[in-house]
């Protein structure tokens, strides 16, 4: 951090030689090691299907519960062993991480998108707008998103923008609080003040000035929401909710694999393992990303 | 004195040279603004009844400590601020009688320096997309000059066009600022404290390129500001702010050699030792 401060000082100083800007290296490393492995993980999961390299997908009732090839009694055919239908548990990590995958992209999205939108308004408006919001925001953030769910999945049935829906509904408030709380910020400093003084009209300042200036914030938001839609997708699977067969998602594997714990633990524990990593790495990058961005842009 | 302190600026104060014209530029009559302290509900007057007239090419400067509402008078005077009461005309137009619309023109009149030079600038911005799109808002106001002639004209180098605010000094991110605002071709340059965030080397630079815009473009100015030395290097005429009312206002000279008001003698013995005298 003293680095970080240290070279904003410089750059303040009489004449800065540096005619591009530096990134503080220390953030981006950090950025850069989180990030990988991610991409990683999103390259095998979409490609490894096309390699053939994977065990055939499908049922094979001769061979159900087999361990994982580490185990004794396992075998290299099926490297973390399969299921109580027989599947092969890798096979079906690799398909089903395709969707979970998505989910996590998409539900950050649809909570993303209204989010910053309702908090934009509210934080730059102010007056009834921001209380009226700020008010829903609460509400929001007071109910249980289980019930929320509970009530529109029992209403529509589970399907993939009901799953959505649900996304959307529990995470905006989240992102609108934040959202708002930046903006309060961005709306106080001069330059918009600047702007209303030679007759910027409030559209402009708002999505040509506010908005882009939340743009960190809004990126570190949108990492840590595709950890929270995964996390959200996975409890929703679990209790049957979410992803229905003959879908499968890291959550439903989960669900299945739970009452074959005592027999068959590997069933549950990758798809448990591989969220945990997945939701950790993401959580993580949007943190490092929330730090990273402009400690050197934005004065005290 | 009490007529003084009523119309303002007294007349016959300096003129700069700018375009003679009757209809002031500003004109400030009983302003009232008033703050409500939302939890107690008490009411704190920061502006209590100023008047203030600054004709064409006038410089007017307004001293006093911090919490006076100087600023706070500023932004009101400008329309950019809140108001409680009083009456406000920008270049003979009341804010009260005209639109929003036409609000928005008007304001492109009066433009505004502010103190800390990085915070008046977008951050993601650079020096040459800031223009670009002052030059959208105005396209025929703004012809008059590009953009290097225009970084000239504040003494900075072409070069800095492609920079970010915060890879600009306090100076030239200032220079930049007085840039802007010169662009528009105020009529009225409001500075708010244009000197206090910089280092003491670049003060005297920034505060001659002030006077030279003035001189040059004939716009009338009104300088915030609670450092003496800085008010008299520019300005005609002062008025002196104590907790939200003119104590004492004229001429420069007249205020700062002979001070009717005990508080601007105070003011003045607290300056440190003939700092503001050495200059000029």
């Amino acid at each position: 951090m003293s680095r970080l401060e240290l070279d904003s000082r410089t750059s303040k100083g009489e004449a800065p030689k540096a005619p591009k800007a530096r990134k503080p290296r220390r953030a981006r490393t950090s950025v850069f090691w989180l990030a990988m492995p991610l991409l990683v993980i999103a390259a095998l999961v979409f490609v490894l299907p096309v390699t053939g390299l994977l065990p055939e997908e499908g049922q094979d009732l001769t061979r159900t519960r087999q361990p994982p090839a580490f185990l004794s009694g396992g075998t290299w055919e099926h490297p973390l062993g399969t299921d109580k239908r027989g599947q092969d548990v890798l096979t079906e990590l690799v398909t089903s991480g395709r969707l979970t995958i998505m989910i996590g992209l998409v539900g950050a999205l649809v909570a993303i998108g209204p989010g910053v939108l309702i908090g934009l308004l509210a934080g730059y408006f102010r007056g009834w707008v921001d209380k009226v919001i700020s008010i829903l925001i609460d509400a929001q953030l007071a109910l249980p998103f289980i019930l929320i769910a509970l009530a529109i999945i029992s209403n529509r049935g589970s399907s993939l923008p009901v799953l959505f829906l649900v996304l959307a509904l529990t995470g905006w408030a989240a992102c609108a609080r934040v959202t708002r709380a930046t903006t309060l910020a961005v709306r106080e400093r001069q330059f918009i003040l600047g702007l209303r003084a030679v007759g910027a009209s409030e559209a402009r300042i708002v999505f040509r000035h506010v908005l882009p200036n939340l743009a960190g914030t809004i990126v570190a938001l949108g990492t840590l929401q595709v950890g929270t839609a995964i996390l959200v997708e996975s409890a929703l699977s679990f209790l049957g909710l979410g992803v229905v067969p003959p879908k499968a998602s890291w959550g439903s594997m989960l669900a299945s694999g739970q009452d074959e714990l005592s027999q068959a633990w590997w069933i549950a524990f990758f798809p448990g393992l591989a969220i945990t990593v997945l939701v950790l790495l993401v959580n993580l990058l949007g943190d490092a990303l929330l730090t990273h961005h402009d400690p050197r842009k934005r004065r005290r | 004195m009490a007529e003084m302190l009523k119309r303002g600026s007294p007349a016959g104060a300096g003129r700069g040279p700018g375009i003679p014209e009757d209809v002031p530029v500003l004109a400030v009559d009983g302003l009232v603004v008033e703050h409500r302290n939302r939890t107690t509900g008490e009411v704190f007057r920061a502006v209590d009844g100023v008047c203030l007239r600054i004709g064409a090419g006038e410089s007017a400067a307004v001293v006093g400590e911090s919490g006076s509402g100087k600023t706070t008078l500023a932004m009101a005077a400008t329309g950019l601020g809140p108001r409680s009461g009083g009456e406000i005309e920008l270049l003979g137009h009341s804010l009260d009688a005209i639109g929003r619309r036409r609000l928005r023109e008007l304001r492109r009149e009066v433009q505004i320096v502010f103190q800390d030079p990085h915070g008046s600038l977008d951050s993601r911005q650079s020096v040459r997309s800031g223009l670009r799109e002052l030059r959208g808002l105005q396209r025929e106001r703004t012809a008059w000059i590009d953009d290097a002639g225009l970084l000239e004209r504040v003494r900075l180098s072409p070069d800095l066009l492609d920079r970010y605010p915060h890879q600009l000094s306090g100076g030239q991110a200032q220079r930049v600022c007085i840039a802007r605002a010169l662009l528009m071709r105020p009529r009225l340059i409001v500075a708010d404290e244009p000197t206090s965030g910089l280092d003491v080397s670049v003060q005297a630079d920034v505060l001659e390129l002030l006077r030279e815009v003035r001189e040059s473009t004939g716009a009338a100015m009104l300088m915030i500001s609670h450092d003496l030395a800085v008010v008299r290097a520019v300005c005609d005429t002062a008025h002196v702010m104590r907790h939200g009312r003119v104590v004492e206002s004229g001429p420069c000279e007249t205020v700062f050699t002979s001070p009717a008001d005990d508080y601007t003698r105070e003011l003045l013995a607290a300056m440190p030792g003939g700092r503001w005298r050495a200059r000029r």
